[in-house]
């Protein structure tokens, strides 16, 4: 009931935000230098890139919750490890000296600190069984914002490098978490419903461990993808800054719209399911 | 659970044997594996007509290839075998620990594939002339490395598609994605070698640590898959 209120409102408001994001990218944001007008892309690539990680992450750790919080002694485990990760990662942005280029002490303290926060804020808002529908939901919006990435990209780099794709780093392991995470879709498409949560939640577990491999396995060569503007190797101007982040809002904002009413959606189903279940369990024998 | 499976006990010993005693009767998996990479040797062999020099630098990414399709036949079949009599379901009310059945299958597998592949790989080196400029011991610990790394994936995705409506389908879809940079490091080590113009080292330690993370992975997930109703 709240949501019907709600939902107009805040469709409304990112409606007015991306319109604004969109003007300020296409008409305020100075032209690049070398590049031109094509450079323009980057306030919809980027955007999208990061709220696909984003996405993704929240999946990961649903999946991790979902096979985690039914045995008390591996969710004890699991809370005190990702409490060390975060004191592992603060500690390592003072005591590591010097970072791999490209990397800076203040985003790996802020890494490990994020994600430590998500995973309590998570088990805080979440039951258990409710962390699985919110896995499906952001396992599917992020593919979408993954493929948005995927698709600019190219689009970007046939102007400026000359050509549509190269294995490099970014790209390489953009492209295998997309696969990742459409062979997710896909298991969760075919798998019967009950076993769905279990297995598809084990497979993203295997995915979020791939990825940092097939990362590093590529950084070993130069890579040609741009260094990261922010918190990373590459500069920036301010303004070009300042409208990259309103459209980065407007893209998150975009997201949790829809991952709202999503998971709305996979919660009113998981319902209807339930009910129609009891429904053939209470009805007597043959009365069909 | 974890002690079974840090040492293999007489669960997976006897499965292993079970397997082995099953397949070396039928000979089915390993028959059609045979006869599929030969399929592949001799399609692309004619499709390319390779020089010597050529072959070096296709011959890595052809051999794993057809390997890695080759190793999906045993792969699939490796737990659907267990479904007719419900074999899997005694399995999982009994109280033998579920790695070391996940072991067994996995080490059954890898016997397999790594019999494919000394069998093929004389068929690889007459219809490409290979010779290799570096150092062609270290192909053997990369075969090792490299087919553990198919086979332990492969076991756990194949009990995960076991689960899902067209399985023979599934695990391939599951296997792949997963599987990019084992193969990448596969291809790119196996090529290394045989050019001799890189050293292989750097894709050695890369496979070394998929392997590691990945059994211990499986090895942690497994009993979860076995008993998801």
């Amino acid at each position: 009931m709240k949501m019907k209120r709600m939902f107009p409102i805040l469709g409304l408001l990112t409606a007015v935000l991306l319109s604004y994001a969109l003007y300020e990218a296409l008409v305020v944001a100075p032209t690049e230098q070398t590049m031109g007008n094509v450079q323009r892309i980057f306030y919809y690539h980027v955007p999208s890139a990061w709220t696909a990680f984003l996405l993704f992450c929240i999946n990961f750790v649903c999946s991790i919750q979902y096979l985690v919080r039914s045995n008390p002694v591996a969710d004890k485990l699991t809370n005190w490890t990702v409490l060390a990760i975060a004191i592992a990662s603060c500690i390592a942005a003072f005591v590591i000296r010097p970072l791999p280029e490209g990397i800076e002490p203040s985003s790996v303290a802020t890494t490990g600190l994020a994600i430590c926060g998500l995973y309590f804020l998570i088990k805080k808002c979440f039951s258990p069984t409710r962390t699985d529908a919110l896995a499906v939901v952001t396992a599917e919006v992020g593919v979408v914002f993954c493929t948005v990435v995927l698709v600019t990209g190219p689009l970007w780099a046939r102007p400026v490098w000359g050509i549509w794709w190269t294995w490099d780093v970014r790209l390489t392991s953009t492209l295998v978490l997309w696969l990742i995470y459409i062979s997710y879709l896909m298991l969760r498409r075919f798998s019967s419903s009950g076993q769905t949560p279990v297995l598809a939640a084990a497979l993203a577990i295997f995915g979020a461990l791939d990825v940092p491999l097939v990362y590093f396995s590529i950084w070993i060569f130069r890579t040609q993808h741009p260094q990261p503007v922010v918190g990373g190797g590459g500069s920036i101007d301010p303004v070009m800054l300042h409208i990259l982040l309103i459209n980065w809002l407007a893209f998150l904002c975009f997201a949790g719209l829809v991952c709202w009413s999503r998971y709305r959606l996979e919660i009113l189903q998981r319902e209807v399911e339930e009910t129609q279940a009891l429904e053939a369990m209470l009805e007597p024998r043959g009365s069909r | 659970m974890t002690k079974s499976s840090a040492a293999p006990s007489g669960v997976t010993g006897a499965t292993l044997a079970k397997d082995l005693r099953l397949e070396w009767r039928s000979k089915d998996a390993l028959n059609s594996m045979l006869f599929f990479s030969l399929l592949v040797v001799v399609v692309f062999s004619f499709s390319f007509d390779p020089n010597a020099e050529e072959s070096r630098q296709i011959a890595g990414g052809l051999v794993w290839v057809a390997f890695l399709f080759a190793a999906v036949v045993a792969l699939n079949q490796t737990w659907a075998r267990e479904l007719p009599n419900q074999v899997l379901d005694a399995y999982r009310v009994s109280p033998a620990p579920a790695n070391s059945l996940f072991m067994a299958k996995a080490l059954g597998n890898f016997i397999l594939v790594a019999a494919l592949e000394i069998l093929m790989t004389p068929l690889f080196i007459m219809f490409y002339k290979l010779r290799a400029l570096g150092p062609a011991w270290q192909l053997i610990p990369i075969a090792a490395l490299g087919t553990w790394a198919l086979v332990v994936n492969g076991t756990f995705f194949a009990a995960i598609s076991l689960r899902t409506r067209s399985r023979e389908i599934m695990l391939p879809l599951l296997l792949f994605p997963v599987s990019i940079p084992a193969l990448l490091a596969m291809v790119n080590a196996t090529t290394a070698i045989l050019t001799g113009e890189l050293s292989a080292k750097f894709w050695i330690v890369l496979l070394t640590t998929y392997d590691v993370v990945f059994t211990i992975a499986c090895l942690l997930l497994f009993e979860l898959v076995l008993n998801a109703e």
